[in-house]
């Protein structure tokens, strides 16, 4: 292996640190929601998905190494353009299909209001 | 580098790279392309568990009547198979670590584990379906399970492949040992686990916990 290839593979340190902050991320939310500690479901919902996000970047940091540098830097250009991609797709796709839901679906009370219009 | 190339004259099998030895570019240039190669491959794959993601996130709320996620799921069994595979992943790296040290039995007795995690984890998810299926929660039941069926069981088929590959891989280091070609395919492996691990963050976050929850 080459050297460049050597610094990619990280070090027994970085992959217990990488381990245990992931243990602590997954049992987290677990108990959130297992536990029921919290009233408000959406600061539990919120807790999830912050702690999911953070578990993704230390799994990326630490398991998968990624890296400005590596790959003379295409390796982290080509993760930004698919977290672009992804962004674009996951929140274009909710907020179209929420929206939809919304305006097909009148509400009884929207159907009587149309039909007493003189 | 130079290492490398001492070793290479010994080949038994095709490898991948006829032309490394010639052109000024090296095999530096080469070995650069086979790891961002596989690297574009995942990303391509992230897009598809991404446009999956975003399915059910859709459908994820039409029940059709039929049982909701809060019906369904166990969760101290999904927390037993996140942990299989977040303990696979640390396994993998260790065996990572352990061909860093040219320590061929450590590497192999690594794997071996990692690949028994991964089967855990396989086991785990066909109980749970065949539970499901049981149930009557098939996928044609409602547009919810339809999109669980397809998210999940995708990200399942991508373990049960890396796991297959995982066996291959211990026959072609048990035949060849530590050769320049098996250590990058470790490598290739080694992305694809913790890749898979990455997704399964998702997947217990968006469908398990935020299901069961809401």
């Amino acid at each position: 292996m080459s050297d460049h290839a050597k610094g990619g593979h990280g070090s027994l340190k970085s992959y217990l640190i990488g381990f245990v902050l992931s243990v602590i991320l997954t049992v987290i939310p677990f108990w959130v929601v297992m536990g029921e500690p919290l009233d408000n479901k959406g600061v539990a919902v919120a807790i999830i998905f912050i702690l999911g996000g953070a578990q993704m970047l230390v799994h990326i940091h630490y398991f998968l190494h990624v890296t400005i540098k590596a790959e003379q830097g295409w390796q982290a250009m080509s993760m930004g353009l698919t977290i672009l991609l992804l962004v674009i797709v996951l929140s274009g796709s909710i907020w179209v299909m929420f929206n939809l839901e919304e305006n097909m679906m009148p509400a009884h009370e929207q159907i009587e209001r149309v039909r007493n219009l003189p | 580098m130079t290492d490398t190339t001492v070793k290479e004259p010994v080949q038994f099998f095709v490898t991948e790279d006829p032309h490394h030895h010639d052109g000024d570019h090296g095999e530096h240039h080469h070995e650069t392309g086979t790891m961002l190669g596989f690297w574009i491959y995942l990303m391509s794959d992230c897009l598809i568990f991404g446009i999956l993601f975003a399915v059910y996130a859709v459908l994820g709320g039409n029940y059709a009547a039929g049982p909701a996620p809060v019906d369904l799921f166990e969760l101290d069994m999904i927390l037993v198979s996140t942990f299989m595979l977040l303990f696979s992943s640390i396994t993998y790296g260790f065996a990572v670590l352990r061909m860093d040290r040219n320590d061929l039995k450590g590497t192999l007795l690594w794997l071996v584990i990692t690949g028994g995690f991964g089967v855990a984890f396989l086991y785990l998810e066909v109980l749970e379906f065949s539970h499901l299926i049981h149930l009557g929660a098939t996928p044609q039941a409602s547009a919810f399970l339809s999109s669980f069926f397809f998210l999940v069981g995708t990200h399942g088929m991508h373990v049960l492949g890396g796991s297959i590959w995982l066996v291959v891989l211990l026959i072609q280091l048990s035949q060849r040992g530590l050769t320049h070609e098996n250590k990058r395919r470790v490598m290739c492996l080694s992305l694809f686990w913790h890749f898979l691990d990455l997704i399964w963050i998702g997947v217990f976050s968006l469908v398990y916990l935020t299901g069961v929850l809401l």
